[in-house]
């Protein structure tokens, strides 16, 4: 198998012009920005400096943060937590999967028997050494009955955990799965200390490449570098400083009026004014985060399957894209599976906006004349609301009648989302195609937020989602995921007309790789440790 | 036989504990009735159910309301708030919860030096306003005055606060937009951060207490023992300032009273765009999450703050009124 | 007299507050400017509208026609607006320009139309709230004043000091969220937490009211409890609760702003000025770089500003008319 490295190898001798690689890389699954960033990062790479204090403003942030890893659910946390805490695998900058505290792993054939070796000599900040019982005991904080750990349900198939030794932990799977230590890199299963059998998360230490010296919830959190840091081309900061900045234009004023270096969750309504500021520089990343409209397809009229398709038909994406996000992201094909993804389905034809051909399925559904409530809020994403209206816009030319209902910020999550028949949500998405499915369109999933989960296509897709999981041949692999996300368009109840970009906000004094990481906003959460001051 | 101002004071203290006693059942009960618990709330999106039950095991949310309420109460009783839901292990064993008091100890510091920055700046303001708006009343001042404090209260607070930080931060360079203190930060240094959000609130708060001073010096002003200072030939401002003022001052108190309260109470929306760690944004905070111990507390404070602002100025207004304080 | 329990200082406050003394109400014997305002109400509706007017300053006449321009505004809306409220065109933040006046929002509306409809949702709201405000707080406040003392009176008395002592944002927010944020709601829930000062300011006029022979007499002759309220205290306590009505009109646009911050507020697409403050309210920072748009916001703000001036210039002259000064 041909894989990144060797195509940057390549690339690098000069084996591969420009054209070339970008074809290779395509057929990787890798998107075109990506690909060339790639390039002109392996041919100059920069030089990192150290030194300075850097503060950064955050979007998120609430007085109920805690740095327990199990309730971390914003992106204040997450950062905080990959900033302090390292996890046994990490995707680099490059969106690569690359271990991190683990130093190598090895699987058997049907993917289920995972052993994990850790690195050595590793150090905790409080001075105690890294090994295996601090992994077992940081993974069963996550597991068992009792668990309240929002990442209890991604370790559900771990069947057994064992340390196998004093630098290595067996992991022992109900089912095979090729991406384990995907999920493993998940900001939840942070490696923290162990004590007596248990996680101590609560004085804070970790083995990142900042050591966390103050952390007040939901106002900011201050780290000072790790002098013994195992990565030795990571951590160039001196002091850190984490500020949530939940008001978006008290955030914009911080980094204009240079209070901040940086600041993530720029309003794509004003980038193009801010950008003028002479002492910023916007970063724009497409990754996997989208917005999406669930219909729950268990709950009338939704379960007929010719409304679906006109609610689909009837949804103007290019117009979201232009209005919403004003061009900063990606038009949404229904399917979650976001074009950087492997085993993104680039054959699948784009769905348009077709209002004549949403009339012929409302005609043949028989609801002309029916009017959808469309609950939305900004809680579902920024500009959800309005969002909504366009929905209703267009939908309207098609001779669909919605009824756009602002639900309360406060509460949605439990009230609305996974409840009404039709609402306004987002996910952040998932490295792989697996996870993604799992997390959200297979039928066990209690996050199955369009109900999808009987009939002969869901259940076809619900196969093929386990088969794919263990499938270690990647054509095969492939062909699986390729059915499976059409099935999804097709049939399921998956509105999802764009991918947002994350937009940040830096001071030109803030330099970072030329490749920066889409998982997540802000160089994937990894920014404190992976930029620098130029 | 008491003395009327001792028995108005305990009189009131009295009755200030049963409105604190049914303020906590009423917030008890509505956030009891509102949709979704601590454990939805805090995991958000993520919540499964059996994670949702674990948390509300823990939280003794399974218990009924009343046991819940009387529980709380008793320990409120005994100089107990309780601990905080937030901060709980997400794996049992361990309980490092967070009293509530600890979480509250230093917001509500913040927000009594924001309050008292604010009063320090607009409450000699209105007075000098109002009083000078009477002394020259219906003239172009007054009526400047009256319209420029009239605009500034009509703007929405947010707005204010965006236009100070345009000006005073963008432009002139002279304050920072951000006032995130942190809680070892010397007097001074706080004073300068906190300099903006003060004078938004000042803006807001002016007006009333303005138009309450002239209102009350004006009110008095027809009253016979006015005209006879000015047959006496005293001059306008000699009338006000040792005629008119010491009888107004039972009004003006109430209002000024009425305004820091607010100033503690409801400077959310100030402290959400200055970034200020105050006890507002934790309320709002724990109303979303539903973490009923912390909402009970800022509730007890809010309302505390209320009951004893009023009850001075009552006091205020009882000592500055001879017919009150020595009644027949 | 029990001059404490009767007339607490701060109920007092709020009569001076609108400019009223305890003498002017009458419960201090005879007072000159109070037969003089009980002779000119014989006068017709019309007469003494003219009589007003002719007298007006200017700053008042300048309120009265800002409101009169509003009201035809907010009456006319469909008729005046270029677009339709919810019309969405291609162009999103379309500059200043003949075919839109103002430019259009994000999501391509006309912000001109989304203003004058504004004056329409946000007056009518604001009135509507004001109004149940009104009829609450000034029903109960009478009502807890010819009790006085009473069971009824305490307990009235009692829940609106606990009402008040509930920081007011955060128990809209929890009400909003517990009953659902549409508009219905929203000016019921302002509405009751309105009406407890209404209730404390129609209290204390009402109390000086209710000792008066006439409402005695009135007890006396046999009248009901609604004719008291309505035909013998209500005509005594207008001017106060007047003047209260105009600070209480504009602080529900704050209101409805402040809780549009909070994620809650109107249902869209509706215009109302609080959020469309609150909507483009960040773009007030770019002044530097793009003066148009950073006025957007100063157009709803304007135009709940000026409404504010004029009609508290309106009551401030209603105010000096009843206080009975010359100058």
């Amino acid at each position: 198998m041909v894989d990144i490295k060797d195509l940057e190898k390549a690339a690098r001798a000069g084996k591969l012009d420009r054209r070339e690689f970008i074809k290779r890389a395509g057929a990787l699954g890798l998107s075109l920005p990506f690909a060339t960033s790639l390039l002109s990062q392996s041919v100059h790479a920069a030089m990192p400096k150290r030194g300075g204090k850097f503060v950064q403003g955050s979007r998120h942030g609430g007085t109920t943060d805690t740095l327990d890893p199990g309730t971390h659910e914003n992106g204040f946390m997450q950062n905080v937590v990959y900033t302090y805490a390292n996890h046994l695998f990490e995707v680099d900058n490059t969106g690569e999967l690359i271990p991190e505290l683990a130093e190598s792993f090895e699987a058997s054939k049907d993917a289920k028997t995972w052993v994990i070796k850790l690195r050595k000599g590793v150090e905790f900040h409080n001075g105690k050494s890294f090994g295996a019982d601090d992994v077992v005991s940081s993974m069963n904080h996550h597991r068992g009955e009792d668990s309240k750990s929002a990442g209890k349900s991604l370790l559900d198939a771990v069947v057994d955990m064992k340390k196998t030794g004093p630098h290595e932990v067996t992991f022992k799977l109900s089912g095979g799965n090729a991406d384990f230590p995907f999920i493993l890199s998940d900001y939840h299963f942070a490696i923290l200390p162990d004590f007596n059998g248990q996680m101590d998360w609560q004085a804070g230490f970790g083995t990142g490449g900042f050591v966390l010296q103050s952390f007040e919830p939901g106002v900011r959190a201050t780290f000072k570098r790790n002098p013994n840091y195992f990565k030795s081309n990571r951590a160039h900061f001196d002091e850190v400083e984490t500020i949530s900045l939940v008001d978006t234009t008290a955030r914009q004023n911080a980094v204009m009026n240079q209070e901040v270096h940086a600041i993530n969750g720029v309003d794509p309504k004003t980038v193009h004014l801010l950008g003028r500021n002479p002492s910023i520089s916007i970063l724009e990343t497409t990754g996997t985060l989208h917005y999406t409209f669930p219909m729950r397809v268990t709950m009338a009229p939704f379960d007929n399957y010719d409304l679906r398709m006109a609610v689909k038909l009837s949804v103007d994406r290019e117009q979201l894209v232009k209005k919403i996000l004003l061009g900063h992201g990606a038009v949404g094909n229904d399917s979650p599976i976001a074009s950087s993804m492997p085993y993104y389905n680039d054959k699948m034809p784009q769905r348009k906006y077709d209002p004549d051909k949403a009339k012929f399925h409302l005609k043949k559904a028989g609801m002309e004349g029916i009017t959808l409530d469309l609950s939305t809020s900004e809680a579902a994403f920024s500009g959800a609301v309005d969002a909504a209206l366009l929905v209703k816009d267009s939908a309207a030319k098609a001779g669909l009648s919605v009824n756009v209902v602002r639900e309360p910020k406060d509460g949605y999550w439990s009230n609305v989302w996974n409840k009404k028949a039709w609402c306004a949500c987002y996910w952040g998405g998932r490295p792989t195609p697996d996870w993604m499915f799992t997390a959200a369109y297979v039928a066990d999933s209690n996050w199955n937020d369009t109900d999808w989960r009987t009939g002969p296509k869901a259940d076809r897709f619900n196969k093929l989602v386990v088969a794919a999981r263990s499938e270690l041949d990647t054509s095969k692999r492939r062909e699986m995921y390729f059915e499976a996300q059409e099935l999804v368009n097709d049939d399921g109840g998956l509105v999802l007309p764009m991918f947002a970009n994350y937009i940040h906000a830096l001071n030109k004094k803030v330099a970072h790789d030329e490749q920066v990481a889409g998982n997540w906003e802000s160089d994937g959460n990894k920014n404190v440790e992976r930029w620098w001051f130029a | 036989m008491l003395h009327p101002v001792v028995r108005t004071i305990l009189q009131r203290l009295g009755l200030g504990l049963i409105t604190l006693f049914v303020v906590s059942l009423i917030l008890f009960s509505s956030i009891e009735f509102l949709p979704g618990d601590f454990g939805e709330a805090v995991l958000g999106q993520a919540a499964l159910p059996e994670t949702v039950a674990a948390f509300r095991k823990e939280l003794g949310l399974d218990l009924p309301l009343h046991e819940r309420y009387f529980d709380w109460l008793g320990g409120m009783l005994t100089g107990d708030m309780g601990n905080s839901f937030s901060g709980r292990g997400s794996s049992g064993g361990t309980d490092r919860s967070r009293p509530v008091i600890e979480l509250l100890a230093p917001r509500l510091a913040n927000t009594l030096f924001l309050a008292s920055m604010a009063a320090i700046i607009s409450v000699p303001l209105a007075l000098f306003l109002g009083i000078t708006a009477a002394l020259y009343r219906n003239s172009i001042y007054d009526r400047s005055v009256n319209a420029l404090t009239l605009t500034t209260i009509s703007f929405p607070e947010f707005f204010v606060a965006y236009l100070l930080i345009l000006i005073l931060s963008s432009f002139l360079k002279l304050f920072p937009s951000l006032a995130n203190i942190s809680p070892d930060a010397p007097f001074w240094d706080r004073a300068y951060l906190t300099f903006l959000p003060a004078l938004t609130l000042t803006l807001v708060i002016v007006a009333h207490m303005m138009r309450m001073t002239r209102a009350a010096i004006i009110n008095l002003m027809a009253s016979p023992y006015i005209e006879m200072a000015e047959l006496k030939g005293a001059s306008k401002s000699e009338i006000i300032l040792r005629h008119a003022l010491p009888n107004a001052w039972a009004p003006i108190v109430t209002v000024i009273a009425f305004n820091l309260a607010y100033l503690v109470v409801g400077v959310v929306v100030v402290e959400v765009v200055f970034v200020y760690p105050g006890v507002g944004q934790l309320m709002v905070d724990a109303v979303t999450t539903r973490d009923v111990p912390v909402v009970q507390g800022c509730a007890m404070i809010f309302a505390a703050t209320y009951i004893l602002l009023n009850l001075f100025a009552d006091i205020i207004s009882i000592i500055t009124n001879p017919r009150l304080l020595h009644p027949r | 007299m029990n001059n404490e329990d009767d007339l607490n200082p701060s109920a007092k406050a709020e009569l001076a507050d609108q400019g009223f003394s305890e003498s002017d109400l009458g419960n201090h014997g005879y007072s000159a400017t109070a037969e003089v305002t009980q002779i000119r109400a014989r006068r017709s509706f019309r007469e003494n509208i003219w009589r007003g007017l002719r007298s007006a300053p200017p700053t008042a006449l300048f309120g009265l026609t800002v409101i009169s321009l509003y009201v035809f505004f907010a009456l006319f809306a469909p008729l005046l607006a270029p677009y339709g409220e919810a019309e969405i065109f291609d162009m999103s933040y379309a500059p200043w320009s003949d075919e839109f006046m103002f430019g259009t929002d994000q999501l391509g509306r006309d912000i001109l139309s989304r203003m004058i409809y504004g004056a329409r949702n946000t007056v009518g709201i604001a009135f509507v709230t004001t109004m149940f405000a009104f009829v609450i707080g000034g029903g109960l406040g009478i009502t807890a004043a010819i009790n006085n003392g009473g069971w009824l009176d305490n307990l009235l008395s009692r829940s609106v000091d606990v009402l008040m002592a509930i920081p007011s944002l955060i128990f809209a927010l929890i009400l909003l969220s517990m009953f659902g944020a549409n508009t219905i709601n929203l000016i019921m829930i302002i509405a009751v937490l309105d009406s407890t000062r209404v209730f404390r300011i129609a209290r204390a006029v009402s109390l000086n009211v209710v000792v008066m022979d006439y409402v005695e007499a009135a007890r006396l002759r046999g009248e009901k409890l609604a004719w008291i309220l309505t035909r013998e205290i209500l005509p005594n306590i207008m001017p106060p609760l007047v003047a209260e009505f105009g600070l209480r009109f504009c602080f529900v646009f704050l209101t409805i702003a402040a809780l549009s911050f909070l994620g809650v507020g109107i249902q869209p697409p509706t215009a109302d000025w609080g959020s469309m403050v609150r909507e483009t309210a960040g773009l007030i920072q770019f002044a530097e770089y793009d003066l148009t748009a950073a006025m957007t916001p100063m157009l709803p703000a304007a135009a709940i500003a000026l409404l504010t001036v004029a009609v508290n210039f309106v009551v401030d002259w209603f105010l000096h008319k009843s206080s009975g000064l010359k100058d």
